[in-house]
Formats: structure tokens, C-alpha cells, sequence
């Protein structure tokens, strides 16, 4: 048993190789131990303090988020809503502003829930994942990290310190959409994530959705092919609409049956690319797309 | 690498119990926790602060909210231990000697209090909106307070309570009634 605070990112890898896990906002690990999903680890280091890992920052155009970034700093940070707009919607509908205060990107990427809000829009934008350990330091694309329900391929002894976001394209927008029941405290029923990148003539000159809570992790949806170098309306749309639902296996929970989801991860699929096509237009649909589109309980 | 309270080698090994100062309302706590202990029960059982209370234990009815540093946090599912160092707030420290926060006194005009037990989450998660943002549209508002759970107001009194206090020119503190 032991429980030690660290002040430097090398306290915290020595203490991972010892056997620790890290905890930052606790938000998954201390629920999680309290309510018998797992029992809080044995030895625990706190890497909340390692200001290394905190913050946003712009380089050549690659965006460097910390993994101690929590939700409540995402969602309102002027380079993410600019250049990771779907992150940023994503981060804006995570449980409550509580757990937005203290939930991180590195904590949420690491526990690796199919029902993760950040995962799909960090597919869809390219998104590589820094993994530290005492002995070497690897990125991984984000695609590569999940093996299934809260697994990665993280070795024990590594830390997640960073999430790296490439520079966006020239016109191109991302957006987020989930179901909701309601407008806060809630998990995703399904989640769609999308980017959509334009040529000067306006067509489509890359487009990438990834998809929520339908399937052992996020995953890409393929096949999108006949969307480029046309134009995005109701026929492409369509065409985006059925690949989603038609890649999701989703399952029954007490949230939504398979059938359920499998139609409305669709819909949620068809109005994100429909959203991130508005943004690459440089329309400004304030964060999170949701609240625009009118998802979730009214009053 | 250190322990809350002492330097520490990597990899030594320390009870399961640790040695914290807590620093509540401006105050040092010393105390010996579980390192596994949540913040809330540290607060009501060791410190004797009762005013946090514990609702759901699950992060989602905001009865237990406190300010980390200013922020609102659910202090059910935040390790106490590893609250040493940062300045925690709870609804104790609202009040202003024996004054009333002017939020706690639009809450009793408002008729924002029946069963009293989600007041303290929703004013600790409403000073912090207010320090933020001092003059909230009903919107923010609602967001702001949306991690705290009422089951007996509905919510509108709440709320009036919260842009009342905005909209007051200048705080208005309220000596409390023995």
C-alpha cells in the first residue's frame, strides 16, 4: 500500500515501474473503486501536480495537449475550438462542470470506454497518443491504443503525457453529436465524430467519421469513398448515414437496445459531417453543436 | 516523489495510513487518513465540517461539492489525500462570520431551500459561477448548477436565488438568526 505525490514526470514513471497506477481527477479510478468495478489499486501516485503535462500548446501547426488538460480547459481553449472544433464539443458535454474540473483527456483516452466523448473526434482528426515510460517515449495513433472495452495497449509502466493533434487541413471543420436523454450528467447512448476537409471548389476533398458507444471501442467508419470530390448534400449524407449504421454492433444496455442505436448512430453519424461541413464552410456554430442542433431533453 | 506531509524514495513503501494537512476554509487540518479515504468523509467524520453532504457517491447529485482551488469538485470521488496543498472551500466558509453569503439569504427569500440537503453542493457550485461569470444569463445559470440535483424545489427558485445575487449592485451580507 502506498500513496505518494509527485513533483516531477520522472517521480511518476519510476513510480509506475514500481508497480503504482496513476491517478489524476480520480473521476473514473475512485468512482469506479467505490461502486466494486475495480478496487483502487494498491499503490497509487497522483500526477496532478506535473505541470509538464498540463496545458495546450501550438507548434508548426500541430496542436500539443497535455494529458492533465481537463474537459473545462478544452472546451473553451481558443486553439482547440479553432482547430479541433469537434474536441471541443466533445469536452463541453462530459458529465457535469465538476467532473469537467477535474477529468482529463489523458484519464479519459486511458480508460479506453467505447463511450468515451473524446475518442471519436481525436480519430477523426488524426490524433497520436504520447506513452511515456522510464525507459522510452512512443507515440501511438490513437486508432492503435484501443483493444476493447477500457483495454489499450499500454504497458503497465507507461503514462500517457500527451495527446498531439497534426494541423488541420485549409478549410475543413470537425464537429461532435451525441444522443443524449438529457443535457447534463449524462454518458453517450451513441456519438458521432466528423472531418470534413474542402477543396476551393467546394468539394469534398477528405472526410473521416468515427463513431461512439457501438462497438468494443470508437472505431472509423470505412467506405466513405464515394463522398470525396463530391459535394456534401442529402445523397452524401445518406451514403454516411448507412456506412455508420451499418459498421456499428452495438449492443442492448439499459441506455438503448442494438436496433435502437444501430438506426440513431446514423442519424448522429449524418449530422456531424453535415455540422463539420458548415464549419469548413466557416459557418460559427457555437460549442458544444449540440445545444445547436437541439439535442437532448427541453426544459 | 513525496508523500503529502514527507520526502519520499520511489518505490519505499509507507502504511496504508498517510499524514495530510487539508487546509479548509483557510484553516490547517492535520490528519491521519486511508489513503483510499474520499475527501467528503475526511471533511464530516475527522474534520467535523458537516455541511458537505453525501448523496449519491457517484459524481452525479453535487450534495458533496466543495471548491478545489476555487473549483467546483464532487468531493465523494476526490482522494483526500490528494487534496494537500490545494485550498478547499466548503459551505462553512461561505459565511462571513456570523454573516450570510448574500446567495445563502436570496436562497431563503426565494424559497430555495425545502429539504435543505442539496443547498450546500448548489451554493458551492453557484459561488464558483458567480466569481466567474458575475452576471449569468438563466442559461448559464442552469449549466452551471447542472451536476446538483434538487428533488424538492424544481429548480426555479434555485435559480432566482442565484440572478438575484447577480443582479444585486453590491453583496447586501445578512447577519444569520441564532
Amino acid at each position: 500500500m502506498s500513496f505518494a505525490i509527485a513533483t516531477t514526470v520522472e517521480d511518476a514513471l519510476a513510480a509506475l515501474a514500481s508497480g503504482a497506477r496513476p491517478v489524476a481527477g480520480g473521476s473514473d479510478l475512485v468512482v469506479g473503486a467505490r461502486h466494486g468495478k475495480a478496487p483502487l489499486p494498491a499503490s497509487l501516485v497522483a500526477i496532478d501536480r506535473l505541470g509538464e503535462l498540463a496545458g495546450v500548446a501550438e507548434t508548426d501547426g500541430e496542436l500539443r495537449i497535455g494529458a492533465l488538460a481537463t474537459h473545462a480547459q478544452l472546451m473553451e481553449h481558443p486553439l482547440v475550438i479553432a482547430a479541433a472544433t469537434g474536441l471541443a464539443d466533445a469536452s463541453a458535454l462530459v458529465g457535469s462542470p465538476s467532473t469537467r474540473n477535474v477529468g482529463t483527456i489523458g484519464g479519459n483516452v486511458m480508460n479506453s470506454s467505447p463511450a468515451m466523448d473524446t475518442g471519436a473526434p481525436l480519430l477523426v482528426l488524426g490524433a497520436r497518443v504520447e506513452l511515456r515510460s522510464l525507459t522510452a517515449t512512443r507515440t501511438v495513433p490513437i486508432g492503435e491504443l484501443w483493444t476493447g472495452p477500457g483495454r489499450n495497449i499500454a504497458a503497465a509502466d507507461e503514462l500517457c503525457t500527451a495527446v498531439v493533434l497534426p494541423a488541420p487541413p485549409p478549410r475543413s471543420g470537425s464537429a461532435y453529436v451525441r444522443l443524449e436523454y438529457r443535457r447534463a450528467m449524462e454518458i453517450a447512448v451513441v456519438g458521432a465524430a466528423a472531418s470534413v476537409s474542402l477543396t476551393d471548389a467546394g468539394t469534398v476533398a477528405a472526410i473521416s467519421v468515427a463513431l461512439t458507444a457501438v462497438a468494443p471501442t470508437i472505431i472509423a467508419v470505412s467506405g466513405l469513398g464515394g463522398v470525396i470530390g463530391g459535394v456534401i448534400d442529402d445523397t452524401a449524407l445518406a451514403l454516411v448515414a448507412a456506412a455508420a449504421a451499418a459498421q456499428a454492433t452495438p449492443i442492448t444496455d439499459l441506455r438503448a437496445t442494438d436496433g435502437y442505436r444501430r438506426h440513431c448512430v446514423g442519424v448522429m453519424a449524418r449530422r456531424a459531417v453535415d455540422a463539420a461541413h458548415r464549419r469548413a464552410l466557416g459557418e460559427s456554430i457555437a460549442v458544444p453543436v449540440n445545444r445547436a442542433l437541439g439535442i437532448g431533453a427541453a426544459r | 516523489m513525496t508523500t503529502p506531509e514527507t520526502n519520499m524514495s520511489v518505490g519505499e513503501s509507507v502504511s496504508e495510513n498517510v499524514s495530510v494537512t487539508l487546509e479548509v476554509n483557510g484553516v490547517d487540518y492535520p490528519v491521519t487518513i486511508g489513503y483510499g479515504r474520499n475527501l467528503v468523509s475526511v471533511l464530516r467524520t475527522e474534520i467535523g465540517l458537516t455541511g458537505t453532504k453525501e448523496g449519491c457517491d457517484d459524481c452525479e447529485c453535487g450534495a458533496c461539492m466543495v471548491l478545489l482551488d476555487g473549483q467546483p469538485v464532487n468531493s465523494c470521488s476526490y482522494l483526500a489525500a490528494q487534496a494537500a496543498g490545494r485550498s478547499i472551500t466548503t459551505v462553512e466558509g461561505v459565511m462571513n462570520g456570523s454573516e450570510m453569503h448574500p446567495l445563502q439569504r436570496n436562497l431563503l427569500d426565494a424559497g430555495g431551500v425545502q429539504c435543505g440537503f442539496c443547498t450546500p453542493g448548489m451554493i458551492m457550485s453557484a459561488t464558483a459561477l458567480l466569481a466567474r461569470m458575475p452576471a449569468p444569463t438563466e442559461e448559464d445559470i442552469r449549466i452551471g448548477l447542472s451536476g446538483n440535483l434538487c428533488r424538492c424545489t424544481g429548480y426555479t427558485k434555485i435559480i432566482d436565488a442565484v440572478a438575484r445575487t447577480a443582479a444585486e449592485p453590491a453583496a447586501r451580507p445578512t447577519t444569520l438568526q441564532a
